[in-house]
């Protein structure tokens, strides 16, 4: 019980530093409105997806290096795949893309439990062979991406019979963002693969006595983690219009946003909330940072080292957990 | 003998105990096969020639060792050895050449120890920690370029006589690289500070009990790793002649996959630099059979991706069997 007030503390403390954020970045540009809060949600997504893929692994006691050239993967085979095709073809573009991120990640968790080599040095080794299949698909950013998909990210949200204005200030995006979570992370969670992910991540050889099948669920870990790298794949090429096959900076992004979430490294304590919630604080952190005109290198220096100290202060805890 | 081995066990040993007697085979192996590929290619200035290419990254490949050692790795190496090549390039017309390259060298020192004081004090995974300091030093790079852009480059002599000169048909790098592969070869088994990397790799609890100062190994370890990814990219540049932000970017992953090739448990606690040789010999050799064949870019990232994971599987199954 107390626990679990911990954990909420530390999700409505996010959440509170989220709403200060918000109030600085409106005093410091005072039109930051609507469409602001659209830029925002946009250039969050590809990072809120890479996060939640990297979240569930961990959560479920892993850690997965290779999100981001997993993300370039789906990029450009939906890009490469979309380009030409109609309507009706893009959905089923969209559905294989998926498919494919969560074969990518059933092949690294298999890679895992089959070869009994770390996880860390199997997903650093999987990083460049997927970012090399990228790079065999498309040799340069290209492709196309059908105009409903792009249009699924950008705007505010309509509602037939609903007047406009009360859901216009809602960014598409963001729905976008909650929607595909709802969608894949809710009926995980209330099942029984989604305690198997805690039970795991926080013991591994309790579990296995408890009867939790561990290899089976670790590769189920990763598959989810390879859905949402597919979905943070399919927002760039949404919000770009084409196919990236050089990997984002999107993988210490994804550990420092899960840490600062409140996901533990090592397993077995988290969720999704909290790890959304810290990717929007680090968007903001860096979107104040371009409003106070730093020199945009400058920023990212500074981001860095944010996401660097996050990280070691989640190591210190995981420590300080370990011995306690 | 009283128990019968099999020959799956047998070479498996051999593998774990030997691993340069295997190693030097498949490098012989591979050039046989790139003499039946292209009979014309094998010359002794192909020999130097590969020589020199396979020089920086081994040096390269000598951080990894080291940090593998202990359990570590290095991921920020790439970036060290740009960041000093980038460095001594652009101040060299502002302040000469040793100026230059003491202040290249007093950075990549400062990306090392701040990567050793991230690993010995927060405990931060090596790799996340190397990854993050890569990430800024990064950043401070293209700061820096923007305040230099107009003093354009000038080579420093030493380094490019160094880089691309000849003597006797064989590649003046062998002046830097010989003395420092025996150094490190000597130091690895010799000194105190090579056996506590050993020590801490193998045990981290163990080497702690013992009274081993667990902190000041990594602290210096890392910061030695800044020091030879410096000098590596120092070297680079004389071969290169060109100083750009992504200099010696390309060579990450070659130097992980050197080390992993030449025997060196990413683990820790096992292997060694001799191995590491090797292994950057026999990708530089591979390398050319690739470019021969014509594989593209993406086709050697995954083979490069597939060889450090094969081999890594094989010795976790030799070492459980032996």
């Amino acid at each position: 019980m107390r626990r679990m007030i911990e954990a909420n503390a530390w999700t409505a403390g996010l959440a509170v530093l989220l709403v200060l954020l918000l109030a600085a970045t409106k005093l410091i540009q005072p039109e930051f409105g609507v469409s602001g809060l659209d830029s925002v949600a946009r250039s969050a997504l590809p990072f809120a997806f890479a996060t939640l893929a990297m979240a569930v692994v961990i959560i479920s006691g892993g850690i997965d290096l290779s999100v981001a050239a997993m993300m370039a993967v789906a990029s450009v085979t939906a890009a490469v795949l979309m380009d030409g095709a109609t309507d009706g073809q893009a959905v089923v573009v969209v559905l294989a893309v998926l498919a494919l991120g969560a074969v990518m990640g059933a092949i690294n968790g298999s890679l895992i439990v089959v070869t009994r080599v770390p996880d860390i040095v199997v997903t650093l080794a999987m990083l460049f062979v997927w970012q090399g299949v990228a790079l065999l698909i498309l040799n340069a950013p290209g492709g196309a991406a059908a105009p409903w998909l792009r249009a699924l990210a950008v705007g505010g949200v309509t509602l037939p019979g609903v007047p406009p204005a009360l859901t216009e200030w809602i960014p598409k995006a963001l729905v976008f963002l909650l929607v595909a979570v709802a969608v894949i992370w809710l009926p995980i969670r209330r099942a029984k693969l989604g305690l198997m992910f805690h039970a795991v991540g926080s013991d591994a050889l309790a579990a296995f006595r408890s009867g939790v099948p561990v290899g089976r669920t670790r590769i189920a870990a990763y598959a989810v983690c390879g859905v949402f790298a597919a979905l943070g794949g399919l927002s760039v090429t949404m919000s770009t219009g084409i196919g990236e096959p050089i990997p984002g900076p999107y993988l210490l992004a994804s550990v420092a946003a899960a840490v600062l979430g409140g996901v533990v490294l090592g397993g077995g304590r988290g969720g999704l909330v909290g790890p959304i919630l810290a990717v929007f604080v680090l968007r903001l952190v860096r979107l104040d940072l371009t409003l106070l005109s730093v020199d945009p290198n400058v920023a990212a220096i500074i981001e860095g080292t944010i996401m660097v100290a996050v990280v070691m202060f989640g190591a210190v805890l995981a420590t300080r957990g370990r011995h306690a | 003998m009283t128990t019968i081995e099999s020959p799956m066990n047998r070479v498996g040993r051999l593998m774990v105990d030997q691993p340069l007697v295997p190693l030097t085979l498949i490098l012989l192996a591979l050039i046989a096969v790139l003499a039946i590929l292209n009979p014309a290619i094998l010359s002794m200035f192909w020999v130097s020639n590969t020589l020199k290419i396979a020089i920086p990254l081994a040096m390269l490949a000598a951080c990894q060792t080291l940090t593998m050692l202990t359990g570590g790795i290095d991921l920020s190496a790439g970036t060290a050895a740009t960041i000093a090549a980038y460095v001594t390039a652009t101040a060299t017309p502002l302040i000469g050449a040793p100026g230059a390259i003491g202040i290249a060298m007093c950075c990549a020192l400062a990306i090392g120890a701040v990567n050793g004081i991230g690993v010995a004090f927060a405990r931060v995974h090596p790799l996340i920690m190397t990854l993050g300091t890569g990430l800024i030093a990064t950043g401070c790079l293209l700061v820096y370029q923007r305040s230099v852009i107009s003093t354009g480059t000038i080579y420093p002599e030493v380094l490019v006589w160094l880089g691309t000169g000849r003597t006797f048909g064989l590649p003046n790098g062998l002046v830097l690289f010989v003395p420092f592969a025996a150094l490190i070869l000597w130091a690895q088994r010799r000194t105190g500070f090579g056996r506590l990397l050993y020590a801490v790799g193998s045990n981290e609890a163990a080497a702690r009990l013992s009274g081993v100062r667990v902190w000041q190994v990594h602290l210096a370890l890392y910061s030695l790793s800044g020091v030879i990814a410096g000098l590596s990219g120092l070297l680079y540049l004389g071969m290169v002649k060109t100083a750009s932000l992504s200099l010696a970017l390309p060579l990450d992953l070659p130097s992980v996959a050197a080390a992993v090739i030449g025997g060196t448990s990413i683990f820790g606690g096992r292997g060694g630099y001799g191995g590491t040789i090797l292994g950057a010999l026999i990708l530089t050799v591979l390398t050319t059979m690739l470019t021969l064949m014509q594989i593209p870019e993406g086709g050697r990232r995954i083979l490069f991706g597939l060889i450090i994971l094969l081999v890594t599987a094989l010795y976790i199954r030799l070492t459980d069997r032996s």
